[in-house]
């Protein structure tokens, strides 16, 4: 039934990307009222900022001008407003829902607080980004291309907790053979670079804007040495250069150029699910289950606008980082890959999260 | 850098007194105000106002208006803080334990006005030190390491030893119980849950700073308040007025500016934030007072010392913000989000700050330090009208307070369990008040839980990390000279502390009773100190860093516990160790009794879960008004239509949704009874 509910949606939002649905939306008229946006994040995230960000541009986007509001429901890791969500039925297209690789990765590894299921809702935007990893100058030194020099050194990262996005940066590091030991209990990607400025840890990842922001001046001056970035999707599922990151080779690089991993079996595949789930469709943006298809239409043709918009390249990598911004059918397809991780990645990622740190989710 | 600094400060100025952008800063300065009054919301709430309108926004225009708003806050919270003894946010607790002493000794206006004076300077002393600092201050924040905080957080919980009380181990087993009370939720380090459940998502999550700040100290004195039916002043009189308050805070110069240092530099460190500043200043100024048996009793220097510094902590906390991009407190990280939603989004809070940016650093300075000027005189003139509250009969007052902490508690997570939360702090308050337990040691516990955990486990694992190394790495590592300096500081304010805490009567002089009833609620405390600690010790032992913070605390304080349960054994009847109020004394004489005046609250929070806030607010109040005070009618009615306006107006203008009930379950109701 969700399967086929899907695809059906995936399908419509492909004829609605091709145009084709256009007179649908004729009848759909937002003219005085107020579109509550709900993030599941307290105001001061990553994920406010975004919403911030879109929400101006969708509410000028979409019939009739309506005022699109941010609203905050913080709580349980995000769980408890994305569960409020799964309660809410047949939308009339004033409520909208953004949910965040914090969502999905709980969804994924079968976080007992998780009663949602991604694939009842409906799609209309998601976004992604990319990651940078970098060591400090005495360690960069060493560090060829691959992890091989690296494997003997002792690493500190200054980490959110391993069941977070950084989940995918501890996996990377294990499978090149490097040790690097998590200090968990820091609060955003800004404390663990403050940690690497500090000397206290060697080893740190960045989000694209948080690295273009702090982190770069750190390379150039000559105290940071950029390692990997996770790559970015090609149209065929691959994984390819970052084009924000160009010079820089990703974790398949290194890992073909390091001896002892591999870019296939089941840790790769882990891994690449997880990348998957947690950067390039980090962000989505959800229409309730049961809305009618002409409200689902309007929305994807409003966030088309958005992202066509002469300035949008310029504003959103200023104001929100270089996101690489799907809509429509394009957003149903991301959220297909983004929460389809094969069941063998899955146990993968779960038995190693038990053995290494001891994360037991029950 | 210094060459480019006069220039670039010249420009600032240029931008900053023109008429529109000093218009937006008053206009950014009255709404801030107008949040701040409300207890819990702070500048979240108004800057989540404000970001709609910032999208595009001329940058210096943007800037005022924030900034405006922002700066006000930990000024005007000062109002509820002195006037009704509600913390109004985390920086103005430690204003509470002499400011309200003050209102209630009928010098509301006095305690104000000094408060704000003190406001307003540390504001300005906050900008002209940082003006000076920024050029420098990023290796200094980087010499702050993990060792380096932890000490600092446990510089704040000496502080505990200042403010023990007449028994030092009730004291310490109050602030150990606060420490517990902290970790009660998911584990920050390894996810592991102490004291919850997944089926109860609201335990694990912790409990929320404002829920407890209003639930130690505001429950109890408005219960106390209510029974005695009385207004706040006794005799319903003001003595002093605005201007003894600010010849208070003149004679006190030295010590405003001391505590100013205190909140820049303390604000400047990031991780900590504003939570330890105000208890820091506070022990300070008692320290450095020699009569010290005022204190807790209305002395203003409790007043000038944290006032003082909670606005100089403002300024101090731009440095890690502007800086490094990492905000010192959750209306900083609003603030850095709507800044890049500014003009063409050129301003990039972060590292280039400096380089590219130092005119528009230098406008941000200033504007606080100006937004600080307008708001305090505003506060000022506003004063001596607002002090006039404290001569109101409370039984007038109370109903609205309770209408404002549940919807404040509420606003902390929008959880119908967030009352249920305040209710049953409010109860440990009242309890904790009762029997000479200090609850200030109780709140500085709860507030330094999540750091004293997190630095302490952070510390340790890059300490043994670095101690793998070598032995000197390690070393040099943990003694740093600024750990060094901060371990005398510590201890010379412990032993000072510990000398002085038995003349600091935080609850008053309260008269000891029978054995019974403390003895009662001594062995409830050891009760849920054993159960927390079995609880701890279930955790697997991989996950170490989730358990051995709550076992240390949690069998410290249970040995305090058996301690005192040996002494209580051992000591006659009337002992100070048996401290009781309901022996003798304003609760004992009270026309009305706890339980049945705790039942007007506990209806308030019963009718919310079956009909919703609003209409359980309006029963509340007619019923209360009617029954409780005995008002007319007219009277009854005219209050609780202005009580209930008064809620949906600030409701409205902030976006926010009431605690729905079983009603709104069933049925869809407009706004806002939704």
């Amino acid at each position: 039934m969700t399967v086929l509910k899907s695809t059906r949606n995936a399908v419509l939002g492909l004829i609605a990307a091709a145009g084709l649905a256009m007179p649908a939306q004729a009848d759909v008229d937002f003219s005085g009222k107020t579109i509550e946006w709900v993030i599941p994040f307290s105001e001061t995230g990553g994920s406010a900022k975004w919403a911030n960000f879109f929400a101006p541009l969708l509410g000028e986007a979409l019939p009739g001008q309506p005022t699109v509001v941010v609203k905050f429901m913080p709580g349980a890791g995000s769980t408890k407003g994305a569960n409020w969500f799964q309660k809410q039925k047949d939308g009339d297209g004033t409520l909208l829902f953004g949910s965040s690789g914090s969502t999905q990765f709980p969804y994924l590894l079968g976080d007992p607080r998780v009663r949602y299921e991604y694939n009842d809702w409906n799609a209309v935007m998601a976004s992604g980004t990319g990651g940078v990893a970098y060591l400090n100058a005495e360690d960069g030194a060493k560090f060829d291309g691959s992890a091989n020099a690296l494997q003997d050194t002792d690493f500190i990262y200054g980490s959110q907790g391993a069941t977070r996005l950084d989940l995918v940066p501890l996996l990377a590091w294990k499978m090149l053979g490097m040790n690097v030991e998590p200090v968990f209990g820091i609060k955003g990607r800004g404390d663990g670079r403050l940690m690497f400025e500090r000397g206290e840890a060697n080893i740190d990842y960045q989000t694209s804007s948080g690295y273009l922001k702090g982190s770069t001046a750190l390379v150039d001056a000559g105290k940071a040495v950029p390692m990997m970035t996770w790559g970015a999707l090609d149209e065929n599922g691959e994984i390819v250069r970052d084009p924000t990151f160009p010079d820089i080779a990703t974790f398949k690089e290194v890992c073909e150029a390091t001896e002892g991993c591999e870019t296939s079996g089941e840790a790769w595949d882990a891994w690449k699910a997880f990348f998957v789930a947690g950067f390039p469709v980090q962000k989505l943006a959800f229409l309730p289950a049961g809305t009618p298809d002409d409200i689902i239409a309007a929305y994807t043709k409003a966030f088309q606008d958005v992202v066509a918009r002469d300035d949008f390249a310029e504003i959103s990598s200023k104001r929100v980082g270089k996101y690489s911004v799907f809509t429509g059918g394009g957003a149903q397809t991301a959220l297909g890959t983004a929460t389809n991780v094969p069941a063998e990645a899955k146990a993968y990622v779960t038995n190693w999260l038990s053995e290494a740190y001891g994360v037991t989710l029950k | 850098m210094f060459a480019t600094a006069l220039p670039a400060l010249g420009e600032a100025w240029a931008l900053i007194l023109q008429p529109v952008v000093l218009g937006y800063l008053v206009l950014g300065v009255v709404m801030g105000l107008a949040v701040g009054v409300f207890p819990g919301l702070g500048g979240i709430a108004g800057l989540s106002l404000l970001l709609p309108f910032m999208f595009g926004m001329d940058p210096i225009l943007g800037l005022a208006l924030m900034i405006g708003m922002v700066a006000v806050v930990p000024t005007s919270d000062t109002f509820a803080s002195v006037l009704m003894g509600i913390p109004g946010s985390s920086a103005s607790q430690a204003t509470v334990l002499d400011g309200f002493p003050m209102a209630k000794n009928g010098q509301a206006a006095r305690a104000l006005s000094a408060a704000f004076a003190s406001s307003l300077f540390g504001g300005l002393v906050g900008a002209s030190f940082l003006t000076v600092f920024i050029l420098v201050a990023r290796p200094v924040v980087l010499a702050f390491g993990l060792p380096e905080m932890l000490m600092i957080t446990i510089l704040g919980l000496s502080m505990v030893a200042v403010l023990a009380g007449r028994i030092p181990l009730k004291g310490l087993a109050a602030a150990g119980l606060g420490l517990m009370i902290g970790t009660i939720g998911e584990a920050d380090a390894g996810g592991s849950l102490r004291m919850a459940s997944y089926d109860i998502p609201y335990l694990a999550d912790g409990l929320k700073l404002v829920i407890v700040g209003l639930g130690i100290f505001a429950v109890p004195e408005i219960v106390s308040l209510l029974r005695q039916d009385r207004s706040i002043a006794k005799g319903a009189s003001l003595g002093a007025g605005w201007l003894d308050g600010v010849k208070d805070w003149f004679a006190n110069i030295w010590l405003s500016i001391r505590c100013s240092i205190i909140g820049v530099v303390v604000g400047i460190i990031p991780g900590l934030g504003g939570s330890v500043v105000d208890w820091i200043a506070y022990g300070h100024s008692v320290q450095t007072t020699k009569d010290k048996t005022k204190f807790g009793k209305g002395e203003v220097r409790g007043v000038i010392g944290p006032e003082s510094s909670n606005n100089a902590k403002e300024g101090g906390g731009l440095v890690p913000t502007l800086l490094f991009g990492i905000p010192g407190s959750g209306s900083m990280a609003i603030f850095i989000g709507a800044v890049a939603l500014l003009g063409s989004g050129d301003i990039e809070v972060g590292p280039g700050m400096l380089k590219d940016n130092l005119d528009i650093t230098y406008s941000i300075v200033w504007l606080l330090a100006l937004a600080n000027v307008v708001g305090t005189i505003i506060c000022i003139a506003a004063s001596g009208g607002i002090a006039k509250l404290t001569t109101i009969r409370f039984t007038y007052l109370a109903p609205f307070l309770f209408m404002l902490i549940s919807f404040a508690a509420f606003q902390s997570g929008q959880n119908f369990e967030d009352l249920l939360a305040l209710f049953a702090i409010g109860l440990i308050g009242i309890f904790l008040r009762r029997f000479d337990w200090s609850r200030p040691a109780f709140l500085i516990g709860f507030v330094l839980s999540n750091p004293v955990e997190k630095f302490t486990n952070q510390a340790f694992q890059i300490a043994s990390f670095r101690f793998r190394k070598s032995f000197e790495e390690g070393m040099e590592y943990v003694f740093s000279p600024i750990v060094i300096v901060l371990i005398i500081i510590t201890v010379i304010s412990v032993v000072l502390g510990i000398r002085q805490a038995k003349t600091i009567m935080a609850e008053g002089d309260v008269q000891s009773g029978a054995k019974r009833a403390p003895l009662v609620f001594l062995l409830v405390i050891a009760g849920y100190l054993i159960f927390a600690l079995i609880n701890a010790n279930m955790i697997p032992d991989y996950n170490m860093t989730d358990k051995i913070i709550p076992l240390v605390i949690g069998g410290f304080s249970l040995a305090c516990c058996v301690i005192l349960l040996v002494q209580m054994m051992r000591r006659p009847e009337g002992d100070t160790i048996f401290a009781d109020k309901e022996v003798a004394g304003e609760d004992a004489d009270a026309p009305f009794g706890l339980w049945s005046t705790l039942a007007w609250f506990a209806g308030l929070i019963a009718a919310t879960w079956f009909v919703g806030f609003i209409l359980a607010l309006i029963g509340f109040l007619i019923s209360f008004l009617r029954v409780r005070a005995g008002a007319g009618w007219g009277k009854t009615l005219l209050l609780t239509a202005c009580g209930i306006g008064f809620m949906c107006l600030m409701a409205g203008a902030l976006n926010r949704d009431f605690p729905p009930g079983l009603l709104q379950g069933a049925v869809d109701l407009p706004w806002p009874l939704k």
